[in-house]
C-alpha cells in the first residue's frame, strides 16, 4: 500500500519529559504502519511561510477506535515549525503524509534483539519490540540521553525487555555515560544476535561499530534533514554501500530510514566519498 | 459492517469543469497547463502514489546528464522565509539508466514527459538530445542551461547569450521534439538571453530556474549548505519569476513560455498565465504538499471559470492587453486549497540471521 496524504484531526498533545507527543486521527496511515516508518507533517497552515514538511518517526498506532486509526509521534520543539505543532489543540486539523520509509526488518527465527535508543530517537523502537516479541524474539533495551527528562520510553522499555540499561550524560538516571558505554555489556549478557538502533548519527555510528566488533548485524534508523519525506527532493541523502560493493548517495526517506549498520559509509557522512558512483572527478 | 452508499451528486455541474484546460506548446497538445517542475518530482513515480500523474500536462523530469552523478555533499537544504535553498548538484542516474527504467515507466504509465537535460559542454547537450530521439513518451525537451549548483557557477550557459545559443543550436540539430530552454533569473537582461535562444531555434522558454542564494548558520557560524551557495525557490521568488515571464512575453509574444517559480495556488498559476506563460510548473510546493499539482490545476480552472474565461489559452498574456475582461466580483474564487499477520513460529534454526519485511 502506498503512503497517503490525509487531513488528520489532533486527538491529543501531551508533554512527555522534555518532549511532546501528538496523537492524530489519520485514517489510512495507522492501518499500514510498520515499525521504523515515519510521518511527515505540513506546518503553519495553508498560508505558512514554512514550506517544508517535518518528519517524525511513528511511536505507536491504533488501528481502530471510535475515531478510526490513530498515529502517535514524539517531537521536540527546536524551531518555528515544531513550535507551531506544539500549539495544536484537540480537534485541530493537520496535513499528514504516511507511512513513509522502509521499516525495520525482522529476523526470520526467534533471535536475541538489543534495541538502542538515544533521546526521543527511541520512539520507533517500542512498536518494533512488540513485533519482535510477537515472533518469539528476546528483547533487551539500552536507552540513553543527556538528562533524565530527555530519556524517552523508560517505562515501556522496562515493561517489554529482559534486560534494560539506561545511561544519562549527567548521571541523573542509570549509568553516567552514553549508550555505547552500556551496549557491550548487554550484548554479552543477552548473547545478542541483532542490534536495532535509532538516534543521533554519532550514536548510530558508535552502535554500528560496536555491533560490527561483536560480529553481529545492526539495523539503524537514521535522522537526516528532509524537505519532502517522499523521495523527490534529494536532500536527505547519505553514502551507503550496496550489495554490489558500490557506494551511492541514497535517500534516507525512501531507501531508508532503516539501513544496515555495515552498509553506511560512516567515514564519509556529510561528504561524497571519492569512490561513490558519480562522484565529482 | 454497515455499507455506506455514496449517491452521485445531483448538484449543478461545476462551471470549473467546463473550462477547456488543453494547451498547445509549440505544436504539442497537453491536457492540462499544469506540469511538475524539474528537480521537484524526480521522474514521476513517487508522486504517482499521491495522484494520477497522467492528469498532469506533463511530468518534467529531474535534469538528466550523460553519466551518473552523485550530487553535492550534505547539508543540501535550508528552509528560508517562504522558500528554500537547495544545493543538490544534479544528482541523477545518468541517461542510460533513465532510458532503461524511468522513461519506459512514464511511457507505459501513459504520462507525457518533458525531459530536462543538463551537461557540462555543448557536446554533452547534443549527445543527450540524440539519445532521446524517437523515444516513446517524450513530449518536449527542456534544456537546463541554468542550474546554479554546478562547480563552474560563474560559467553557466544561461548567463551568456552566445553560450546559450550554442547549446540551443546543437540540441535543435539533434532533437526530434520541440525544445524549451530553461533560463536563469540571475542575469542583467533576461530578454537578451531569451532572444538569443529563440534566434538559435528554441521552440519555447521555461522561466525561471532558482536564484543563487546563501544562508549562514549562526550557531555554527558557517554557511548552512555544504555547497556554500544554493538555489532559492518557493513563493519568495514568485514576483521575480512573474516579472521575467512578463518581460519576455512582452518582447516575444508568440514564443510559448512555461512559467515557474513559487507557484502554490491556482491564483499563483493564473498570475503566470496572465503575464504570458502558456503553461506552468509546480515545483517546491510539492515538497510541502505532494498533491499540489492537481490542487493547483483544480484551483486554476475554478479561477478561470470565475473570470468567465472558457479556455485556459485565452488567459495567456491577458494582463498585457488593456481592456481585457476583469473579475467583477469574486465569490469564493479560491479553494485553498494492514500490518502483515504475525508469521507462524519458525523452527529453531541455527545460523546467521536473515531478514524479512515486518
Amino acid at each position: 500500500m502506498p503512503p497517503v496524504q490525509v487531513t488528520g484531526e489532533v486527538l491529543a498533545v501531551k508533554k512527555v519529559g522534555a518532549y511532546l507527543s501528538m496523537t492524530v486521527v489519520a485514517p489510512g496511515i495507522a492501518e499500514q504502519t510498520r515499525p521504523g516508518q515515519f510521518v511527515a507533517l505540513a506546518v503553519g497552515g495553508a498560508e505558512s511561510s514554512m514550506l517544508l514538511r517535518r518528519a517524525f518517526s511513528i511511536y505507536a498506532v491504533r488501528e481502530r477506535g471510535i475515531y478510526g486509526g490513530t498515529v502517535e509521534f514524539v517531537f521536540s520543539v527546536h524551531g518555528k515549525g515544531t513550535e507551531w505543532l506544539s500549539r495544536r489543540k484537540q480537534h485541530d486539523q493537520v496535513d499528514i503524509v504516511g507511512p513513509l520509509g522502509r521499516p525495520f526488518r525482522l529476523p526470520t527465527r526467534p533471535a536475541s534483539c538489543t534495541l538502542v535508543g538515544g533521546g526521543y530517537g527511541s520512539a520507533p523502537l517500542f512498536m518494533l519490540a512488540d513485533a519482535l516479541r510477537a515472533r518469539g524474539c528476546r528483547v533487551d533495551f539500552v536507552l540513553g540521553a543527556a538528562t533524565t527528562e530527555r530519556l524517552f520510553g523508560a517505562l515501556d522499555a522496562k515493561r517489554m525487555s529482559s534486560l534494560v540499561a539506561f545511561t544519562t550524560e549527567d548521571g541523573s538516571y542509570g549509568e553516567r555515560g552514553r549508550v555505547s558505554d552500556a551496549l557491550p555489556e548487554i550484548i554479552r549478557r543477552a548473547a545478542t544476535d541483532v542490534v536495532y538502533a535509532c538516534g543521533p548519527m554519532p550514536m548510530l555510528r558508535a552502535v554500528a561499530e560496536i555491533a560490527e566488533a561483536h560480529g553481529i548485524p545492526s539495523q539503524l534508523a537514521v535522522e537526516e534533514a528532509m524537505a519532502c519525506g517522499i523521495g523527490v527532493c534529494m536532500t536527505c541523502v547519505l553514502p551507503v554501500r550496496g550489495d554490489d560493493g558500490l557506494t551511492r548517495m541514497l535517500r534516507s526517506c525512501v531507501d531508508g530510514p532503516v539501513f544496515m549498520g555495515e552498509s553506511v559509509r560512516w567515514d564519509a557522512l556529510g561528504a561524497v566519498p571519492a569512490d561513490c558512483v558519480g562522484a565529482p572527478k | 459492517m454497515t455499507e455506506v452508499t455514496v449517491m452521485p451528486s445531483t448538484a449543478e455541474p461545476d462551471p470549473a469543469s467546463a473550462v477547456d484546460m488543453t494547451v498547445r506548446l509549440a505544436g504539442v497538445t497537453l491536457p492540462s497547463p499544469v506540469l511538475t517542475a524539474s528537480g521537484c518530482a524526480a521522474s514521476g513515480r513517487e508522486l504517482d502514489q499521491f495522484f494520477d500523474i497522467t492528469t498532469l500536462g506533463a511530468v518534467v523530469t529531474k535534469s538528466i546528464m550523460l553519466a551518473p552523478r552523485s550530487g553535492r555533499a550534505t547539508p543540501r537544504m535550508a528552509e528560508t522565509p517562504s522558500g528554500m535553498l537547495n544545493s543538490i548538484g544534479l544528482q541523477g542516474p545518468g541517461i542510460d539508466a533513465f532510458l532503461d527504467k524511468d522513461l519506459p515507466w512514464l511511457a507505459e504509465r501513459g504520462a507525457r514527459a518533458v525531459v530536462s537535460i543538463a551537461g557540462h559542454s555543448v557536446e554533452d547537450y547534443a549527445k543527450l538530445a540524440a539519445r532521446l530521439r524517437n523515444r516513446p513518451g517524450v513530449a518536449l525537451l527542456e534544456v537546463n542551461i541554468s542550474c546554479p549548483n554546478v562547480e563552474d557557477r560563474g560559467l553557466v550557459f544561461a548567463c551568456d547569450p552566445d553560450a546559450s545559443a550554442a547549446v540551443v543550436t546543437a540540441v535543435k540539430r539533434a532533437a526530434a521534439v520541440p525544445v524549451f530552454v530553461k533560463l536563469s533569473p540571475d542575469v542583467t537582461d533576461i530578454v537578451n538571453i531569451a532572444t538569443a535562444c529563440v534566434a538559435a531555434g528554441a521552440d519555447g522558454l521555461s522561466m525561471i530556474n532558482t536564484l543563487l542564494g546563501m544562508v549562514i548558520d549562526t550557531d555554527r557560524m558557517r554557511p548552512a549548505l555544504a555547497g556554500v551557495t544554493g538555489g532559492l525557490s518557493g513563493p519568495a521568488v514568485r514576483p521575480v519569476a512573474v516579472r521575467c515571464v512578463w518581460q519576455v512575453h512582452q518582447a516575444m509574444p508568440t514564443v510559448p513560455i512555461i512559467g515557474m517559480g513559487g507557484i502554490r495556488t491556482g491564483l499563483d498559476a493564473l498570475q503566470f498565465l496572465l503575464a504570458g506563460a502558456a503553461a506552468v510548473s509546480v515545483g517546491t510546493a510539492v515538497f510541502g504538499d505532494p498533491g499540489a499539482p492537481v490542487r493547483v490545476a483544480r484551483e486554476l480552472s475554478r479561477a478561470l471559470a470565475d473570470r468567465g474565461i472558457e479556455r485556459v489559452a485565452d488567459a495567456v498574456g491577458l494582463a498585457h492587453r488593456p481592456g481585457a475582461p476583469q473579475l467583477a466580483a469574486v465569490a469564493g474564487s479560491e479553494q485553498p486549497g494492514d500490518p502483515e499477520p504475525p508469521a507462524p513460529p519458525q523452527p529453531e534454526t541455527p545460523g546467521p540471521v536473515s531478514w524479512e519485511d515486518a
